[in-house]
C-alpha cells in the first residue's frame, strides 16, 4: 500500500486524473458514434504541431527562468521568418528551410534582450515574461501594418500594404512535415516526418543537457548561489536558455503552421504560450524541473483532451462544453503548478 | 529551571541544566556561539520553534510551582519579559506607543457601543503616563514623543526594555545581549537600569559576551559550553581570565592537545591579504592583514558578527569586497568566484544548503560539478574538444571514492543532497572541494549544527589532507577547540580585523581574552 501511495505521488494526482478522463473519453468515443482510429490520428497530428513549442519550455525551467510565458517572443521570431521567406517568393519543403533560417537572427537577438530583462528581475520573472509576451505582441501588431511587406499571397487585396490577418501556407511550406513519411495502419495514419521532427530537436537537448554547458544551466536553476560559488556565470548561463526556448518558440511555430495550413498574424500569438504552459505541466514538470518525458507526455495527454472533448461531449450532451473544459484545464493547471511552486526547494 | 535537556534533530543541544535564580537577583549567562544560551531562553520563554522540534526535557519551575508554557504569550502572563538582540518596534511610532502597543488603555466611545471594543479610541493622557512610569521605572531618560525612527540605538533598546517592564505583573526580564549594538556610554547607562530594576525586586538574566559587564553588573554568573552549565561563580570572586578559560575550553592540559605536534612552518608565504574588507551583512571584515605559510593549517576563530566568515567569502568573491590578496605573490583579482577557483584555491562554505549543495541534485552531480566546470574533468570530449560531454562513469567513481573514503551514509551515489543529514551533507561540500585538488582551502565552520561523530570524521578528514597531501588549509570555526586540535596557528577576529595570531599550543585563556577584545594587559 504504501508503495502504491508513493508511486501514486511521484506520477502527480492531476496527472493521473487527466490521463484517467482522457482514457475514459476514448472508452465512451465508440458508442456515441466517433472513430477511435480518427481520433488517435488527430491527436497525433496535434502532437506533431505543438510539441517543439512544448519543448520550447525546457531550456528556461532548467535554468530557473520559470515557465516560459513570454513564448509569443519565440512566436514572432517565427512569424517574421516565416513572412520573410514567403516574402522571397521560394516555394516548396526549401521555403521551411529558409523560414528557419530567417527566423534564427530574430529569435537570437529578441531572445538575448528577452533575457537580459529577465536577469534584472530574477524571482519574478514569469509575470514579466507574460507581460513581455503581451507587449509584444500589441507591437507586432502594429508593426504587420507598417513593415513594407509585397507579396501578393501576404498583403491586404484592397490596399495593397500590411499583411493580413491569416495568410494561408499552401505552394509554399503546408504540410512539408506532415505528409513526409506519413504511414496508414488501418484508419490511423501517423504522420513520421513531424515525429522525426521533434525527435531530432528534442535529442538536441536532451544531448545538450549532457554537455558541461547543459550540466551548469541546470544547476544554475536548482541553486544559483551553488553555481555561482562554483564559478559559472549565473547570468550568462540564463541568457543562453532564454536565447534556446525563443528559438524554439521559432521553428515551433513553423512546424504548427505547416500542419495548420496558415500563418496567422497580429493576436495570433498572444495566447499560445497557455497551451505550451499547461501541457509541459501536465507531463509532471515543475516550475524548476522538466524533462523530454515531460514534454511527451504532457503534449499527448493535454492535446488528446482538446481533439477529444469537442467531438466526444458534443456528442453526449449536444451543448458546446469543450470550450469551457480546455480553458479549465490549461488554466487550473498552470494555477496548481504555481501553487506548487512554494513548495519546491529551489 | 531543573535537568532541562533539548535535542534539534537526535543532535542534543542542551543537557542537564540546573540553575536557580532568586527574586531581584542578576544572572549573567555567557558561553560561546552554540553553547545553548539562546535554546535555554527560548525554552523558558516557551517560544514556537521548541514545540515544533519535540519540546524539551525536564522542569521549568516558577515560585516552586511547575510551568509549561505553550507560547510566549503565557510566558508574558506569567510575568517573565524577553528583549532580543534584534529590535521589534514600529519604527513610525513614538516610545510611548511603542511601550505599550496592544495594551493601550482605552476610552470608549459612542462608536464602540455599536461596533464593540474594536471601536475604542485610545487614552493618549494615560498612554503617556504609563509609559513615562515605566521609563522612570527604568530609570533612564528617553523622550516619549520621540518617534522610533529617529532614535539613537541605545534608545531603542530602552524603548524595548521599557515596554517589558510596563507590563504589570513583570518578575523576570531576560535580555539577550542588549549591550551588542550600544556604545560604551549608552551601555553604561542600561547596566545602571538593570541595578536599578534588581533592587525593585525584578529578577534579570543577563546574556552578555562583554565579560567586564557581567562582573559590573550581576550576582552570579553561569557559563555554559555545548549545552551544559560548567560552572557558576559568584561574580564578586571571579576574574574575567577565570570566565573566558571556562567559556572556551576544557581545562589546559586534557587529552591531546598536549600531545600535539608542533610543526616547524615553511617560511613561504602562500596567500598574503593586505587591507582587506568585506561587505557581508552581519560578518563585515574592515581590515585584515594575514599571511598564511605554505603547507600550514591556519585556524580563524572569534565570536559571531566579528566578521571572521567574511574573510573566505570575500576572498572568494560571493560578497563585494576590497585590498589586495595575493597568491604565491600573485594578486588574484577579487569579486570574481571563476578566477579564484582557476588558481587553485577552493572554500567549503559554512552555509551548506544554501550555498554548498544542490540539494536537489544527487551526490554525483555535487561532488563532480565544480571541478566539472572548472577544470574540465569528468568529462568525454568529442569532435575536437567541441562537445564536452559528461563521463558518467567516471563522475560514479570519484563519487564513490568519496562516499568510502569520508564514510558518507547514503544509499547510493544517486542519492538526492537533500536526503543526507547534516553531518554527511558536509562530506559531501568536503568532497566537492577535495575533487577540485586544491592547493588552498578555506573551510568555514565545518563543523556547524553536526554531531560529535561526524564531527570527528570531518575533522580527521580535514587534518590528513592537510598532512599527507601538503594542502594549506584554513579554518573558520567558533569553536576554539576544534581549531586547537588541528591548527598550527590560530587567527583571532575581532572587530572586522586580526586581533592576534597565536600559536594554538597558547592556553585557551589567552585566545578567550582576544575574542572579547581585551589584551592581556587590561585583562589583568
Amino acid at each position: 500500500m504504501e508503495r502504491i501511495k508513493a508511486m501514486l505521488r511521484s506520477f502527480g494526482l492531476p496527472r493521473l486524473i487527466i490521463a484517467g478522463f482522457l482514457l475514459l473519453l476514448f472508452i465512451i468515443a465508440p458508442f456515441v458514434g466517433i472513430r477511435v482510429g480518427a481520433s488517435i490520428t488527430d491527436t497525433l497530428a496535434r502532437f506533431g504541431m505543438n510539441s517543439l513549442m512544448v519543448l520550447a519550455m525546457v531550456p528556461m525551467i532548467h535554468s530557473g527562468c520559470g515557465l516560459n510565458f513570454g513564448l509569443p517572443l519565440g512566436i514572432i521570431s517565427g512569424l517574421l521568418g516565416a513572412t520573410l521567406s514567403i516574402e522571397t517568393g521560394v516555394t516548396g519543403p526549401l521555403s521551411f528551410l529558409l523560414a528557419i533560417l530567417y527566423s534564427t537572427p530574430f529569435a537570437i537577438i529578441l531572445g538575448w534582450g528577452y533575457g537580459k530583462l529577465l536577469n534584472r528581475v530574477k524571482g519574478s520573472e514569469m509575470m514579466i515574461a507574460t507581460y513581455v509576451g503581451f507587449s509584444s505582441v500589441a507591437f507586432m501588431s502594429i508593426m504587420w501594418l507598417i513593415l513594407p511587406y509585397s507579396s501578393p499571397t501576404m498583403v491586404w487585396g484592397y490596399s495593397g500594404n500590411g499583411l493580413r490577418t491569416t495568410i494561408s501556407t499552401d505552394g509554399f511550406y503546408s504540410h512539408v512535415l506532415k505528409d513526409f513519411l506519413q504511414i496508414n495502419i488501418g484508419t490511423i495514419s501517423i504522420s513520421l516526418g513531424e515525429i522525426l521532427f521533434f525527435a531530432i530537436f528534442a535529442f538536441i537537448i536532451w544531448a545538450f543537457l549532457h554537455t558541461k554547458t547543459g550540466t551548469a544551466m541546470t544547476a544554475v536553476g536548482s541553486n544559483p548561489v551553488f553555481a555561482r560559488a562554483s564559478g559559472i556565470n549565473v547570468d550568462k548561463q540564463r541568457t543562453l536558455s532564454v536565447v534556446m526556448s525563443t528559438w524554439l518558440g521559432a521553428v515551433g511555430i513553423l512546424c504548427y503552421q505547416q500542419g495548420y495550413g496558415f500563418i496567422q498574424l497580429y493576436q495570433g500569438p498572444m495566447y499560445m504560450a497557455m497551451p505550451a504552459v499547461s501541457a509541459i505541466l501536465i507531463g509532471g514538470a515543475t516550475v524548476n524541473k522538466a524533462s523530454i518525458t515531460n514534454v511527451i507526455i504532457g503534449t499527448i495527454l493535454y492535446q488528446g483532451i482538446v481533439t477529444m472533448t469537442p467531438s466526444v461531449m458534443n456528442n453526449l450532451i449536444h451543448t458546446d462544453m469543450s470550450e469551457v473544459l480546455r480553458i479549465i484545464v490549461s488554466n487550473g493547471m498552470i494555477l496548481y503548478a504555481l501553487t506548487r511552486k512554494s513548495g519546491a526547494s529551489r | 529551571m531543573q535537568n532541562v535537556s533539548k535535542e534539534y534533530n537526535g543532535n542534543p543541544v542542551l543537557k542537564d541544566v540546573n540553575f536557580k535564580l532568586g527574586q531581584g537577583e542578576v544572572l549573567g549567562l555567557v558561553g560561546e556561539n552554540g553553547a545553548g544560551k539562546s535554546t535555554l531562553m527560548n525554552i523558558l520563554f516557551g517560544m514556537d520553534v521548541i514545540q515544533q522540534t519535540g519540546g524539551y526535557g525536564g522542569k521549568v519551575l516558577i515560585d516552586g510551582k511547575e510551568a509549561k508554557f505553550a507560547s510566549p504569550l503565557d510566558a508574558l502572563k506569567a510575568g517573565i519579559g524577553m528583549v532580543h538582540q534584534e529590535f521589534s518596534l514600529l519604527p513610525g511610532f513614538t516610545a510611548a506607543e511603542n511601550i505599550l502597543l496592544n495594551r493601550e488603555p482605552e476610552n470608549k466611545s459612542v462608536l464602540s457601543l455599536v461596533f464593540g471594543p474594536r471601536a475604542n479610541t485610545i487614552d493618549r493622557k494615560t498612554l503617556q503616563k504609563q509609559a513615562i512610569e515605566a521609563i522612570t521605572k527604568l530609570g533612564v531618560s528617553l523622550d516619549p514623543d520621540m518617534l522610533v525612527s529617529e532614535m539613537p540605538v541605545g534608545h531603542k533598546q530602552f524603548t524595548e526594555i521599557s515596554r517589558e517592564i510596563s507590563k504589570s505583573a513583570i518578575r523576570l526580564l531576560v535580555l539577550d545581549e542588549p549591550t551588542a549594538v550600544l556604545s560604551e556610554k549608552e551601555a553604561e547607562m542600561l547596566l545602571k537600569a538593570i541595578k536599578n530594576l534588581s533592587a525593585q525586586g525584578v529578577s534579570v538574566i543577563f546574556i552578555t559576551h562583554r565579560l567586564q559587564e557581567i562582573l559590573d553588573v550581576c550576582d552570579k554568573v553561569i557559563v555554559m559550553r555545548d549545552g551544559r552549565i560548567i560552572n557558576e561563580l559568584e561574580a564578586e570572586k571571579t576574574s574575567i581570565q577565570e570566565m573566558a578559560r571556562l567559556m572556551v575550553g576544557r581545562e589546559v592540559g586534557t587529552g591531546r592537545i598536549e600531545n600535539r605536534e608542533s610543526r616547524p612552518l615553511s617560511d613561504k608565504v602562500v596567500l598574503s591579504v593586505e587591507n582587506l574588507w568585506v561587505d557581508m551583512p552581519g560578518e563585515t571584515v574592515r581590515n585584515v592583514n594575514l599571511e598564511v605559510h605554505q603547507g600550514e593549517f591556519l585556524g580563524i576563530g572569534g565570536l559571531a558578527g566579528q566578521g571572521k566568515i567574511g574573510i573566505p567569502n570575500g576572498i572568494m568573491g560571493l560578497y563585494p569586497a576590497g585590498g589586495t590578496v595575493k597568491l604565491n605573490g600573485q594578486p588574484i583579482p577579487l569579486n570574481n568566484p571563476r578566477t579564484c577557483l582557476s588558481s587553485s584555491l577552493a572554500f567549503v562554505s559554512e552555509d551548506r544548503r544554501g550555498v554548498g549543495l544542490l540539494l536537489d541534485e544527487s551526490l554525483e552531480w555535487n561532488v563532480a560539478f565544480p571541478a566539472m566546470q572548472i577544470q574540465d574533468k569528468f568529462l568525454k570530449k568529442y569532435l575536437g574538444g567541441a562537445i564536452k560531454w559528461r563521463d558518467q562513469k567516471a563522475i560514479e567513481e570519484v563519487t564513490q571514492k568519496y562516499i568510502d573514503q569520508l564514510q558518507i551514509k547514503c544509499t547510493s551515489s544517486k542519492q538526492k543532497a537533500k536526503e543526507l543529514s547534516g553531518g554527511n551533507q558536509q562530506k559531501i561540500c568536503l568532497a566537492k572541494s577535495f575533487a577540485l585538488e586544491p592547493k588552498l582551502l578555506f573551510v568555514s565552520e565545518p563543523t556547524r549544527g553536526i554531531d560529535i561523530g561526524a564531527k570527528a570524521l570531518v575533522l580527521k578528514a580535514l587534518r590528513e589532507y592537510n598532512r599527507e597531501y601538503g594542502v594549506t588549509i584554513v579554518m573558520i570555526s567558533s569553536e576554539l577547540e576544534e581549531l586547537r586540535q588541528c591548527c598550527d596557528r590560530i587567527a583571532i577576529v575581532t572587530d572586522g580585523a586580526i586581533s592576534g595570531i597565536l600559536p594554538a599550543t597558547t592556553p585557551s585563556e589567552d585566545f578567550g581574552i582576544l575574542m572579547v577584545g581585551k589584551t592581556k594587559k587590561e585583562a589583568k
